[in-house]
């Protein structure tokens, strides 16, 4: 088990480093000006001085290795130096945005709490109505409840955020009034009446991103359900005479659960993505609003720096799904 | 008796010299938090490390400049006793040199006095090898900053220079303080986050908090040098979602109290302040919507004489064609649709202010499409196989509109498709996207240096009241090709020495007037010959809540340039 998960993460190492190079090269040969925004007064030359200033006089090779460089040892030695106190990075040049000249890895820093309040949150409250609705569509199989729980994972698959957020905008924050229509990322939790207005004017994002969630999940959950029910141990414990109840949990969820997890664990690095519509609707300034923003406004080192972290996320959720699989499911490994 | 006299004599003293509006109660803080929503968040305060104007206009609140520019354009002082000029001997008659006076007893708000050596520091710091500092060429030419006292810096060029207020007047150019920024000069400037995530600086407001492209949060400045402002305890500058959400965060729900830049559908907007929860507020400076025509013929500038004498040439080097062009538009339907309120016809390509403003185009403000068919046939373009296009010599009048992509902009594309097709002129649409067409990169063919059509749209403005350097954009050497690394202004391509001659002479006139007339000549060269086709003069537009009093949209300085005198009211 343990030889098993070293070789999927030594096999993880070259695919990060390929993935790497392909979002250096696909963002170098696209076209962006990071100096594009700047008022047209602005002559030539300044423009020029700005852009030596960025470091884009080098060539595209030894862009690439240094960035590689900061990302690899420097970034983590920073990151060390502040953890424990060490002088590791000696004040090496660390990655810059070049929007705003700071750290991009500050910037991240200070984007991901947003992120993973609001983005988490919705996927932790999708995952689990995604898993009660499936569990419980599947054990009420052509029911009202199957139709209602059918009906709402195709409204979640068919309706884009940008088009349920507008609507539920209008609804709870314009016609009735009961929620801001922008989030407040300053605005800090110290008491009661804080918390109230943290949870007001998270509930619609939240909600927005869950529906989203739920219908990707519940589908999954409901299926695998339908399938570990008709099996002959099912047979077996009902005539055992078991409730009901401990045969859908016990046995046919636990059956089932493989499925769930994978899709589960695989959704799971989008939290860090952050929702890139969502956000910008709401203004919820995180993960996805910070790489839209990147991209728009040409500003590479960001935009490089946050997929790569994504992707990282990405492949280490594939191979956290497999070693919970084998866990609980011993077949793939010995197969 | 007399103390209350004379009290309110010197309250209504300093009302007037501050423009304050007369409030009841004028004191310093108290009305709590304001809210101030700019959608494209800043991703700096430091203007020059900027990347835009939001930053800029963010900045404002906490930097200050020697001079600003009111609603009307005019030059007022700001940490600045006067404004030097000829008359009160600021400015020497050489042109050579101008010397700034500081208000004495100015502190930073750390407590530090504002000396002159703050004023050299800040030219130094923007003229330093490496720094990639935004507003290089205000300082270009100051060859060197003398302090003869605390108060006074006397700013020298290198070159004569008739209006010597590029540096120091506008936010773009404000004051910093020598201490904070002293190890960022050069090459660390860029990198020196702390200083330029919040600076020190004269504002009424300092920075508090700030998580770039995301928010903003200041609190009163304590050393500010008014007693009585400003007005707010304390200022949230949020930014995220787009202009609608800002406009519906004041007009409709009431969540913030201001918000900037609300460029959308203009019914869109307007039903937004029925709801009259707030206002809409304008203002003008020299933001122009136009038409290049490009009269580049491949690689060489196409002078517009020499042209008119070659028949081969291109359509579009006929002035006839160009003339046919812009007669066809109706400018005021496409301000109605495009712009609204923030929207006026355009006739001239330096449209403020009023002084510089020539008279003589007004006549393109109405459609006149049987005129430009007249003017079309008597050039000799003719539709002579009846497929609705116009032809001379084989050529025909067909041609490709590029602009960038924007909802606004691909409106007006349509319709001047449309009226051109009257005329009996094709014409092909191509939408660009914003980031690409705007990006310089000379690798890039699709940007507005390289023109690849035949007519492009886009909006430029000319930094401040002076137009010189604006209209210094239109001689032959600002062409780009191939030799200049595809840089400069001039991108159709005209090229005439009798415009670049005029120009010189404006660069050594200082009479006002005689530099306005000037401006006049040089705009209705541009606009005459049809090198450019103004079409709609663009304002800013903002919204602000009825519970804030005091705000004087300025499109010529920071929206935010007097926001020490915003109050909170009960509508």
């Amino acid at each position: 088990m343990r030889l098993y998960a070293f070789r999927r993460l030594a096999m993880a190492l070259p695919t990060l480093l390929v993935i790497s190079v392909v979002i250096f090269a696909l963002l170098e040969l696209a076209p962006g000006d990071p100096m594009a925004q700047l008022p047209s007064g602005i002559s030539p030359e300044v423009r020029a001085d700005m852009r030596i200033s960025l470091g884009l006089d080098r060539p595209a090779p030894l862009r690439y290795l240094l960035w590689l460089n900061q990302i690899l040892v420097i970034e983590p030695s920073v990151a060390l130096d502040t953890l424990l106190g060490t002088t590791l990075s000696q004040n090496s040049p660390r990655i810059l945005s070049w929007q705003t000249r700071g750290p991009v890895m500050a910037l991240i820093a200070q984007r991901l709490p947003q992120t993973l309040v609001v983005v988490g949150l919705a996927y932790l409250v999708g995952t689990v109505a995604a898993v009660v609705l499936g569990v419980w569509s599947a054990a009420r199989r052509d029911s009202a409840l199957d139709r209602a729980g059918t009906g709402v994972a195709a409204l979640g698959y068919g309706l884009p955020p940008y088009f349920t957020a507008a609507v539920l905008i209008y609804i709870f924050a314009i016609w009735l009034g009961w929620v801001p229509t922008v989030y407040d990322t300053t605005h800090k939790v110290t008491g009661w009446d804080s918390m109230v207005t943290q949870i007001r004017q998270m509930i619609l994002p939240v909600a927005v991103l869950s529906l989203q969630t739920t219908a990707q999940i519940t589908r999954y959950t409901r299926a695998a359900m339908q399938d570990a029910l008709k099996q002959d141990y099912i047979r077996t414990a009902r005539a055992k005479g078991l409730p009901e109840r401990r045969v859908l949990l016990d046995h046919a969820l636990r059956n089932s659960w493989v499925a769930t997890l994978t899709v589960i664990a695989l959704g799971a690095p989008q939290v860090f993505a952050g929702a890139i519509i969502t956000e910008q609707i709401f203004g919820v300034n995180g993960i996805g609003q910070l790489l839209v923003r990147s991209l728009h406004t040409g500003d590479l080192p960001v935009v490089q720096t946050v997929t790569m972290l994504v992707a990282t996320l990405i492949v280490l959720a594939n191979l956290a799904a497999d070693l919970i699989i084998a866990r609980i499911d011993p077949r793939p490994v010995h197969a | 008796m007399l103390a209350r006299l004379i009290a309110a004599g010197v309250l209504a003293w300093l009302n007037l010299s501050l423009c304050l509006p007369a409030f009841a109660d004028v004191e310093r803080g108290g009305a709590g938090l304001l809210r101030i929503y700019y959608w494209q968040a800043p991703s700096t305060l430091n203007p020059y490390m900027a990347s835009g104007i939001k930053d800029i206009e963010a900045a404002s609140l906490v930097l200050e400049p020697l001079a600003r520019l009111d609603p009307q354009g005019e030059m007022v002082p700001w940490l600045a006793r006067e404004v030097p000029t000829y008359e009160n001997g600021g400015v020497a008659a050489d042109m050579l040199s101008i010397t700034w006076n500081l208000q004495p007893g100015l502190t930073w708000s750390d407590g530090s006095p504002v000396t002159s050596d703050d004023i050299k520091f800040t030219v130094d710091y923007c003229l330093a090898s490496g720094s990639g500092c935004a507003q290089r060429d205000k300082f270009r030419d100051v060859s060197a900053v003398e302090t003869p006292d605390g108060l006074t810096a006397v700013l020298h060029f290198a070159v004569p220079t008739a209006y010597p207020y590029g540096p120091f007047v506008g936010p773009q150019a404000p004051v910093i303080q020598a201490a904070q920024f002293a190890k960022c000069l050069g090459a660390p400037a860029g990198s020196c986050t702390g200083a330029n995530f919040a600076p020190i600086g004269t504002g009424p407001f300092r920075v508090v908090a700030f998580s770039p492209g995301d928010a903003a949060r200041f609190d009163v400045n304590p050393s500010y040098r008014v007693a009585q402002a400003p007005g707010f305890d304390a200022v949230l500058l949020k930014g995220g979602g787009d202009a609608v959400t800002a406009a519906r965060a004041v007009l409709v729900t009431g969540e913030f109290d201001y918000a900037w830049n609300l460029q959308m559908s203009p019914d869109v907007l307007a039903a937004m302040e029925a709801k009259g929860n707030g206002r809409i507020v304008t203002g003008f400076s020299t933001l122009v919507e136009r038409l290049v025509l490009n009269l580049r013929d491949s690689e060489n500038p196409v002078s517009v004489t020499e042209a008119s004498t070659r028949p081969a040439a291109l359509p579009m080097a006929d002035i006839a064609v160009r003339r046919a062009l812009s007669m066809a538009l109706d400018r005021a339907l496409m301000v109605r649709i495009g712009y609204g309120a923030a929207g006026r016809v355009a006739c001239n390509i330096v449209p403020a202010p009023a002084a510089y403003a020539s008279q003589a185009n007004d006549s393109c403000a109405v459609q006149d499409i049987p005129g430009a068919q007249d003017v079309l046939s008597k050039a000799g373009w003719v539709d002579e196989d009846g497929d609705g296009i116009r032809t001379r010599d084989g050529r025909e009048l067909r041609f490709t509109f590029q602009t960038s992509a924007n909802g606004v902009r691909q409106d007006f594309q349509m319709l001047a498709k449309e009226w051109w097709r009257q005329i009996g002129i094709r014409t092909d649409l191509r939408v660009i996207d914003g980031s690409v067409y705007f990006s310089a990169n000379p690798d890039n063919p699709d940007s507005l240096e390289k023109f690849g059509a035949d007519i492009q749209m886009y909006a430029s403005a000319s930094d401040g009241t002076d137009p010189e350097a604006y209209l210094s954009g239109w001689t032959c050497e600002n062409v780009p090709n191939s030799r200049n690394g595809w840089q400069g202004r001039n991108v159709g391509g005209w090229c005439d020495p009798a415009y670049d001659a005029l120009l010189q002479e404006l660069s050594v006139t200082t009479v006002p007037e005689d530099r306005a007339a000037l401006a006049r000549r040089l705009n209705d060269m541009l606009v005459q010959n049809y090198v450019v086709v103004p079409l709609v003069d663009r304002g800013r537009v903002s919204a602000h809540s009825n519970t804030l009093a005091g705000v004087r949209m300025n499109a010529w300085d920071s929206e935010l340039w007097n926001i020490a005198d915003w109050r909170r009211i009960t509508p």
